[in-house]
């Protein structure tokens, strides 16, 4: 396994605001790799700045081997870097394949009839609704559809936060189905969570972060053992 | 009969309005701003197209063409130049650079063409038809400018609608962030929008002349607001909007003048507006915008 993403010494600043302090992670090649922490510790933080909406003012991004740290986020998704961000951001006004479209933004026209119908068979909803406006689709469907949007730029790392925000317990299942058949078939997930039962049954390793720094890592099995994690996370 | 005549009036210069306002509603619809200089553009428009036609004697469409090519480099000119640095500004900072560089684009025109009025040539040269012994009288600018306005409107429909580019156009138009996500170039997706708005206020700008032949450094500023009140009276950001907004306006202005007062004309136009506001806040075909980082 080879390093994928690392993560050095990232400080990010929303105006005076220090959100992100210092922090290091690397995410290797096939892992699933999660990110827990309490509300406003600074997850999202972390993934945009990987994703390039926002710029760390100290510290570097790694990807692939490149270093990505002042590359625009447009170029980020061409080296095949796709985040799914926090609460779906989907096309409202738009079609559902139309936002797919988006999706393959970055891929060449040929291609996309073909990853229409891979991302069909992975969401088979998606399908019978691709012609209804996103912004009347369900809570799940648009987690759906965020996700097939991100598949259609055939990611290598996805970046997944919160996938499971606002979703009743069986679609929660359902989504994390998703991210493992994802995984199996080979793609690398950073995964954000806050029900970090379900984020480290299915990670690899996984990162606590608080107030802006990591506190804690390990792999999954190891964290779902720890003490501090049951008493903070897991409800005893 | 005269009512008809006013209709058509109407509708033609709404037409003119309705090409304007696309410019502005487009751009704010990406960029989420008011280009205030728009209505300026319209008027560098119409003095490429006098220059061309008046002084040396091309043919129009060289002029028309010429009128769009400039104008186009001038949009995105201003952009990169005025409006780009401020893309993380307060929406005042950038609403008073619009209108410097409105100020700027007229006091540039006074330096460059003078302040007489130039006596603008129409671009077309059919007669009017005259119907029921003359009584209708459509003149040629009022079919050439509605028929600009129904293919420009078809043409964006398309555009926005089937195309790569205008689709994405839509997507940054709705969240800018995810539009990066999914790899689109936002700055490069403003500046097509500010490109496209330039070439259709070239146009209006040489109709509008053409309609009104006396060419001013001012001449852009009033047909500018007029345009800007029909994007916000259709409902700001909207494409289908403007084009409503901008010919209800030129046949309210039109028959307000002719049926009530000409002087009042321009009151009654922003009177509706106010109560087309108190009824619908966001104009009549907008919807609410939400906006995220
Ligand atoms: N645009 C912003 N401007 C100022 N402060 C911000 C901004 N976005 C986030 N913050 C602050 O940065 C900190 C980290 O926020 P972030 O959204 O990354 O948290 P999070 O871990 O994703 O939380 P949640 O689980 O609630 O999504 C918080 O204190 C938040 O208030
Ligand atoms: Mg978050």
């Amino acid at each position: 396994m080879s390093t994928f993403l690392h993560v050095e010494n990232i400080n990010v600043y929303y105006g005076a605001i220090h959100a992100i302090q210092g922090v290091s992670f690397d995410v290797n090649e096939g892992e699933i790799v999660t990110l827990i922490g309490a509300n406003g510790a600074g997850k999202s933080t972390v993934l945009k700045t990987v994703s390039g909406l926002l710029r760390p003012k100290i510290g570097s991004i790694t990807f692939a081997g490149e270093d990505i740290t002042q590359t625009p986020p447009h170029k980020i998704v061409e080296k095949g870097l796709a985040h799914v961000p926090e609460g779906r951001r989907i096309f409202q006004q738009m079609t559902v394949e139309e936002n797919l479209e988006m999706g393959a933004y970055t891929q060449p026209q040929s291609g996309i009839t073909a990853d229409l119908e891979m991302v069909f068979e992975q969401f088979p909803r998606l399908k019978e609704r691709r012609r209804q406006i996103a912004g009347t689709l369900s809570g799940g469907e648009q987690q759906m559809l965020a996700m097939g949007r991100a598949l259609m730029s055939h990611p290598k790392l996805l970046m997944l936060d919160e996938p499971s925000m606002g979703l009743a317990p069986i679609l929660v299942e359902q989504i994390f189905e998703i991210i493992r058949t994802l995984h199996k078939s080979g793609t690398t997930i950073l995964l954000v969570e806050q029900n970090a039962q379900m984020a480290l049954s299915v990670a690899d390793r996984a990162y606590v972060l608080e107030t802006g720094e990591i506190t804690l890592s390990g792999t999954g099995a190891e964290l779902v053992k720890s003490d501090e994690i049951r008493k903070a996370y897991l409800g005893g | 009969m005269t009512f008809l005549n006013y209709l058509i009036n109407g509708i033609s210069l709404g037409s003119v309005y309705a090409i304007i306002a696309l410019g502005y509603t487009m751009v704010y619809g990406i960029a989420k701003m008011l280009n205030f200089a728009h209505g300026d553009v319209i008027m560098v428009g119409a003095y490429i197209s006098f220059i061309i036609t008046s002084k040396m004697g091309l043919p129009a469409i060289v002029s028309v063409l010429a009128a769009v090519v400039v104008c186009t480099l001038l949009g995105i000119f201003i952009e990169r130049l005025a409006y780009k640095p401020l893309r993380n500004a307060t929406s005042l900072a950038v609403l008073i650079t619009a209108i410097g560089v409105s100020y700027f684009l007229q006091n540039s025109a006074l330096l460059i063409w003078g302040s007489d009025p130039k006596s603008f040539n129409s671009i077309v040269d059919f007669d009017s038809i005259k119907l029921f012994d003359g009584q209708l009288v459509i003149t040629a600018e009022a079919i050439v400018t509605v028929c600009a306005c129904i293919i420009i409107m078809i043409a964006l429909t398309i555009f926005t609608g089937h195309t790569k580019m205008g689709k994405a156009m839509r997507a940054v138009s709705e969240d800018k962030g995810a539009a990066q996500l999914m790899g689109i170039n936002v700055n490069s997706t403003i500046s097509m929008t500010f490109a496209i708005g330039s070439a259709l206020a070239a146009i209006a700008g040489v109709l509008l002349c053409s309609a009104y032949p006396t060419l001013l450094p001012t001449t852009g500023s009033m047909p500018g607001i007029k345009a800007f009140t029909a994007a916000v009276f259709g409902g700001i950001g909207s494409i289908p909007g403007a084009m409503i907004g901008g010919i209800l306006l030129g046949v309210i202005e039109v028959f307000a003048s002719a049926y009530i007062s000409d002087k009042l004309s321009n009151a009654i136009v922003f009177g509706v507006l106010i109560i087309v506001l108190l009824v619908k806040p966001t104009g009549l075909l907008g919807r609410k915008i939400n906006e995220k980082v």
